[in-house]
C-alpha cells in the first residue's frame, strides 16, 4: 500500500472577488512525482503558499504525514519534513555556497543554532552539506559567493538546500525555470532518481520536463483543479487541452 | 479637577495634534510615495520656523512670515531632493537614515551659524493675541484657537487633493505602481519633486505656527519629528487618514496625560511624590500607547501589511 | 580578509600605542581621548551585532548607553550617599565597585532590549527604525522628568567607581580596563559571527524568506541579537560614566543612537573592527575640526553624506577593498 504524505482537502482562498484557491484537493504518495501545471494566473503561487504555510486558507486543511498542518506556519512546516524550493532563488546572496547549505543543515538540526562553536568547522554540518552540494553537481563550487553563481547553479544550489533538510516531502517551485535544455535534462535525471527518497510535487511551466518527470499531473485553472492523472491522460483530456495546452500550440 | 481647565486642555491637545499631523502628513506621504524615511523633515520645520522669525522681525507682518515660511522650506525641500534624497530612493533604509541624519547635521549646525545659539521669538499677531470667550465661561487664546482651525483647513485640503485631484490621483498612482505612472506620461523625476516640497512646505508652515507659541530655536525640529514617528507608527506608515487620527490621538494622550496622571496619583499619594510620577509616567504615555497599539497591530491603525 | 586583519592589527596595536605614548609625555588628554574612542568603539561593536550582522537599523541603542550609564550612576549615588537603593522586599545598596555596575548595567540593559526587542521586531523596515528610536525618546523624556535622579541636569559621580587591583582614578589604569572590555566585546562578537546563530542571523538579514524554509525562526534569532547587542552597548555606558564622573539625559538622546549609529558606518558596516576605526575617526575629527571651528557638525555631515552615497564600505571598506560579510571563512 502506498502512503500519501502530503494530502490537500478542499482548499479556497479568495482575494476579494476573485476565488484564488478553489475547493482545491490535492495528494502525494510515497515515491511519485505529482506534477501541477496550469496557465499563468491560475493560482499556482497561492496554492504553493499556502502548502508551504507561509498563506493561510480560507476554509480546507493541509496534512503532512498523517497531522494537521493547516495552522502551522512556515517554520513548523520545515521541521514538520517540508522541503521547498524557490521559484526565485532565495538564498544568502553574499554567502558561500557551502554556508548556505550549512544554513539548511543547520536548520534540520531542530535547535536554536549554538552562539560559540565556528560553524564552519563542524564535521557534521559540514559533510551533510557537502554531500548535497555533490548531488547536485555543486561540490567544485563550494567556496563561491552565492551572487556569483550562474542561474542555472543558482537552481541547484536551491534543490540542494532543499536536500540538507532531508525532507519527507519536496515542494519543488519551478525548478527548471531559465535552465536550459541542458541543465534541465540534468535536473530532470536527478528528479527521477530523488523521488524514491521522497516524493516531489513538482509545479513546473516545462512542459516536456513534466511529460518526461510527473507519475501523476493536476492541472489548475483558474483556481480550481480540473483534471488529475497519468500523463496519458491528461494528454488525452480534451478539457485540458481546450483550457490550457490549446493555448499553448497556439503560440 | 474643573471642566473649564479639562476642555482647555483638550483644546491644547487638539492644537498639539493639528500641529502634529502637518508635519506627520508630509513624512507619511514622502515614505508612501518614494518608500523614503526622512529624518531631516524636523529641520524643514526648523527652516520653516527661522524664516518666518527673521521676515517677521524684518517687516513686521505675520502673514508674510507665513508665507516666507512655506516659501523657504518648499525651497530647501526641493534644493534637498535634487541633490540628495533622490539618490536614496532606490537605497535601502539604512542609508536613507544615514543620510538623512547627516543633513540634520549640516541643517542644524548651518542654523547655528547663521543665527546663532541664541533663541529667536516671533510674535502672535496682534489680532489674535487675545483671549476668545466660548461657551461655559471658558476663555482660550485666540491665536492657538486660530491654529487649530487653519491645521483642519489643511488637513481637509489635503483629503481633497489626494482624494479628488488629477496629482492626487498621480500621487496614490505612485503609491501603487512607479511603471505605470511613468507609463502615463508623468514625469515621475518632477512629480516626486513635488511631493517632497509639499511635505516640506507643511512641515515648515507648522514650524512658523509652533514657532509663535514656543521659541525658534536650533533642535526645535528633532523632538516634533519623533512624535510625528510615532504618529504614524500609530497611523499605519503611508494612510494620510492615519495620520490624522494618530496625531490626535498623541496629541491628545500627551496634553491629557500631563495633567491628569499626576492628580490620577495625587488621590492616593503625597502631592509631591504624585507630582514626580505623574509627570514621569505622562511623559512616557505616548510611547506606551504606541507599544499598546503595535501589540494588536503591528502595521499601525490604519496601515495595510 | 588578509588585509582586514593586517588593518585590525595596526588599528589594535595604534590605540594601545596612543595612550602609552601620552603616558610618556605626560599628556593625559590624550589617555582620555583614546579611552573614549575604546568606549565609544564597544558601544558601536554592539550596535554592529545587530546593524551589521543582523540588519536591524535600531536608532535607539541610546537606550541601552543611557542605561548603562544611570546604572553606574545610581549605585554610585548611593553608594556616596550610604542610602540603599531599596530596603523591601530585599536590600540593594549602593555600590563603587565596577564588576558590580558591570553586571547591573548588562543586567538590565539585556532586560530592556528583550521587552523593547519583543514588541519593535515584530514589525520590519522603517517601522522598526521609528519604533526604536521612539522607544530611546521615551527613556529620554523619563530620566528627564524623573526628580529622583537630577532630572534634566544629571548626575555626578564624585569619584571614579574601583576595580580591585587597579588604580582607576589613573587614566592608563581606567584606559587598559577600558581597552580589555572592548578586546572581550570583539572577541564574543567575533565568536558570534561565525557560529551557527551568527550564519542563520546573517542569512536571515539577506533573505528571511530562506532562514523560514529551513525551519528556523527569524524573530528568535534577532530577539537575542537584539539583547546581546543591547548589553554590550550598555556596558559601554557604565564606562562612559565613569570616564566623564557624570551621566545625563543626554546620554539617551536621538543624537546619541545617531552617533553610535555613525561610529559603526564611518567605519565599515559589518566589519568586524568597524566601530573602531568609526569611533577613531569620530574622535580625530572632533579634536581637528572642533579645533577649526565650532560648527564642526557640518563637515561631519558632509563626510557622513559622502560616505552614505559613495563609500558604502566605510574606513575599513576603502582600506581593504570589497567583501564584508559577517566574517564566515
Amino acid at each position: 500500500m502506498t502512503e500519501t504524505l502530503l494530502d490537500i482537502r478542499g482548499i479556497s482562498k479568495s482575494f476579494g472577488a476573485l476565488k484564488a484557491s478553489d475547493d482545491v484537493a490535492l495528494d502525494l504518495k510515497q515515491g511519485e512525482i505529482h506534477a501541477l501545471i496550469g496557465p499563468n494566473g491560475a493560482g499556482k503561487s497561492t496554492l504553493i503558499a499556502q502548502i508551504a504555510g507561509s498563506l493561510r486558507p480560507d476554509s480546507g486543511e493541509v496534512w503532512l504525514e498523517g497531522r494537521n498542518v493547516t495552522h502551522k506556519d512556515t517554520v513548523a512546516r520545515a521541521k514538520a519534513g517540508l522541503g521547498r524550493t524557490f521559484q526565485i532563488s532565495s538564498l544568502a546572496m553574499e554567502d558561500t555556497v557551502l554556508q548556505n547549505a550549512v544554513l539548511g543543515a543547520l536548520g534540520a538540526r531542530h535547535r536554536v543554532p549554538g552562539f560559540w562553536r565556528p560553524v564552519m568547522r563542524d564535521g557534521d554540518l559540514r559533510a551533510s552539506a557537502m554531500q548535497a552540494l555533490e548531488k547536485v553537481g555543486l561540490e567544485e563550487f563550494a567556496h563561491f559567493r552565492t551572487a556569483d553563481l550562474s542561474h542555472g547553479q543558482r537552481r541547484q544550489l536551491e534543490v540542494a538546500v532543499a536536500l540538507t533538510l532531508k525532507p519527507h516531502v519536496f515542494l519543488m517551485d519551478e525548478p527548471m525555470a531559465g535552465l536550459g535544455a541542458d541543465g534541465s535534462a540534468i535536473l530532470v535525471e536527478f528528479l527521477r532518481n530523488l523521488k524514491s527518497s521522497a516524493p516531489i510535487l513538482l509545479v513546473e511551466h516545462d512542459m516536456d520536463a513534466v511529460f518526461q518527470l510527473a507519475d501523476r499531473i493536476s492541472v489548475l485553472v483558474y483556481g480550481r483543479i480540473i483534471a488529475t492523472g497519468a500523463p496519458d491522460e491528461i494528454r488525452a483530456n480534451a478539457q485540458v487541452r481546450e483550457a490550457y495546452l490549446g493555448e499553448e500550440d497556439a503560440e | 479637577m474643573d471642566l473649564v481647565l479639562l476642555i482647555e486642555q483638550l483644546l491644547n491637545g487638539l492644537q498639539f495634534g493639528v500641529m502634529l499631523f502637518l508635519m506627520a502628513a508630509g513624512l507619511t506621504l514622502i515614505f508612501g510615495v518614494m518608500g523614503l524615511i526622512n529624518l531631516a523633515h524636523g529641520s524643514l520645520y526648523m527652516i520653516g520656523a527661522f524664516a518666518a522669525a527673521a521676515v517677521a522681525s524684518a517687516t513686521g507682518s505675520f502673514i508674510l512670515a507665513l508665507i516666507a515660511s512655506l516659501a523657504a522650506a518648499a525651497i530647501a525641500g526641493v534644493i534637498v531632493e535634487m541633490v540628495v534624497i533622490r539618490r536614496l530612493y532606490d537605497r535601502d533604509h539604512l542609508d536613507q537614515v544615514l543620510a538623512t541624519f547627516a543633513l540634520i547635521l549640516i541643517f542644524s549646525e548651518g542654523t547655528r551659524w547663521v543665527f546663532g545659539s541664541f533663541p529667536l521669538y516671533l510674535d502672535v499677531p496682534s489680532a489674535l493675541s487675545g483671549a476668545v470667550e466660548l461657551p461655559f465661561g471658558i476663555s482660550y487664546p485666540a491665536y492657538r484657537l486660530a491654529i487649530i482651525g487653519i491645521g483642519l483647513v489643511v488637513a481637509f485640503g489635503l483629503f481633497l487633493l489626494i482624494t479628488r485631484t488629477r496629482i492626487g490621483m498621480r500621487i496614490r498612482a505612485g503609491e501603487s505602481d512607479r511603471e505605470m505612472i511613468a507609463a502615463l506620461g508623468v514625469n515621475i523625476a518632477v512629480l516626486y519633486t513635488a511631493i517632497f516640497a509639499l511635505g516640506a512646505a507643511l512641515a515648515g508652515f507648522a514650524g512658523a505656527l509652533v514657532g509663535a507659541i514656543q521659541s525658534v530655536q536650533v533642535g526645535m525640529g528633532e523632538p516634533v519629528l519623533i512624535l510625528a514617528f510615532v504618529t504614524i507608527v500609530i497611523g499605519g506608515i503611508g494612510s494620510i487618514r492615519g495620520a490624522f487620527v494618530g496625531a490626535l490621538l498623541v496629541g491628545l494622550t500627551d496634553t491629557m496625560g500631563r495633567v491628569l496622571l499626576p492628580v490620577l496619583f495625587g488621590a492616593f499619594m503625597n502631592p509631591s511624590a504624585a507630582m514626580a510620577i505623574g509627570s514621569a509616567l505622562a511623559s512616557m504615555s505616548i510611547y506606551i500607547l504606541m507599544a499598546a497599539i503595535l501589540l494588536f497591530k503591528p502595521t499601525g491603525l490604519y496601515g495595510s501589511a | 580578509m588578509q588585509r582586514e586583519t593586517l588593518i585590525n592589527t595596526v588599528l589594535t596595536l595604534g590605540l594601545l600605542a596612543v595612550p602609552l605614548a601620552a603616558w610618556a609625555m605626560d599628556e593625559p588628554y590624550t589617555i582620555t581621548l583614546a579611552t573614549k574612542v575604546v568606549i565609544f568603539a564597544l558601544a558601536g561593536v554592539g550596535l554592529n551585532l545587530a546593524l551589521g550582522l543582523g540588519g536591524l537599523v535600531s536608532l535607539g541603542h541610546a537606550m541601552f548607553f543611557g542605561i548603562g550609564g544611570y546604572a553606574a550612576g545610581i549605585l554610585a549615588s548611593h553608594a556616596q550617599s550610604y542610602e540603599p537603593i531599596m530596603e523591601w522586599p530585599f536590600l540593594i545598596e549602593g555600590t563603587q565597585s565596577m564588576p558590580v555596575i558591570w553586571v547591573m548595567a548588562i543586567v538590565v540593559s539585556a532586560l530592556v532590549a528583550l521587552a523593547t526587542g519583543a514588541l519593535s521586531l515584530r514589525t520590519s523596515g522603517v517601522y522598526f527604525i521609528m519604533i526604536t528610536l521612539a522607544f530611546g525618546q521615551m527613556f529620554y523624556y523619563f530620566t528627564i522628568s524623573w526628580p529622583a535622579y537630577g532630572g534634566e541636569d544629571g548626575l555626578s559621580i564624585y569619584v571614579r567607581d574601583r576595580f580591585p587591583g587597579l588604580n582607576t582614578l589613573d587614566p592608563l589604569h581606567f584606559f587598559g580596563l577600558c581597552f580589555a572590555l572592548l578586546m572581550l566585546g570583539l572577541f564574543i562578537v567575533a565568536r558570534i559571527s561565525r557560529s551557527g546563530f551568527g550564519l542563520a542571523l546573517n542569512a536571515a538579514r539577506q533573505n528571511e524568506a530562506r532562514v523560514r524554509a529551513v525551519g528556523i525562526e527569524p524573530y528568535r534569532l534577532r530577539l537575542i541579537a537584539f539583547v546581546i547587542s543591547g548589553a554590550i552597548t550598555g556596558l559601554a555606558g557604565a564606562l562612559y560614566a565613569d570616564l566623564n564622573r557624570f551621566v545625563s539625559p543626554v546620554m539617551f538622546s536621538w543624537q546619541t543612537s545617531g552617533e553610535i549609529m555613525i561610529f559603526v558606518i564611518l567605519g565599515g558596516v559589518a566589519r568586524l573592527f568597524g566601530p573602531v576605526a568609526g569611533a577613531a575617526l569620530f574622535i580625530i575629527l572632533e579634536e581637528v575640526l572642533g579645533g577649526v571651528s565650532d560648527y564642526w557638525h557640518i563637515y561631519l555631515g558632509a563626510l557622513l553624506l559622502i560616505v552614505v552615497l559613495f563609500a558604502r564600505g566605510g574606513l575599513i571598506g576603502v582600506l581593504a577593498g570589497r567583501n564584508g560579510g559577517g566574517g564566515h571563512d
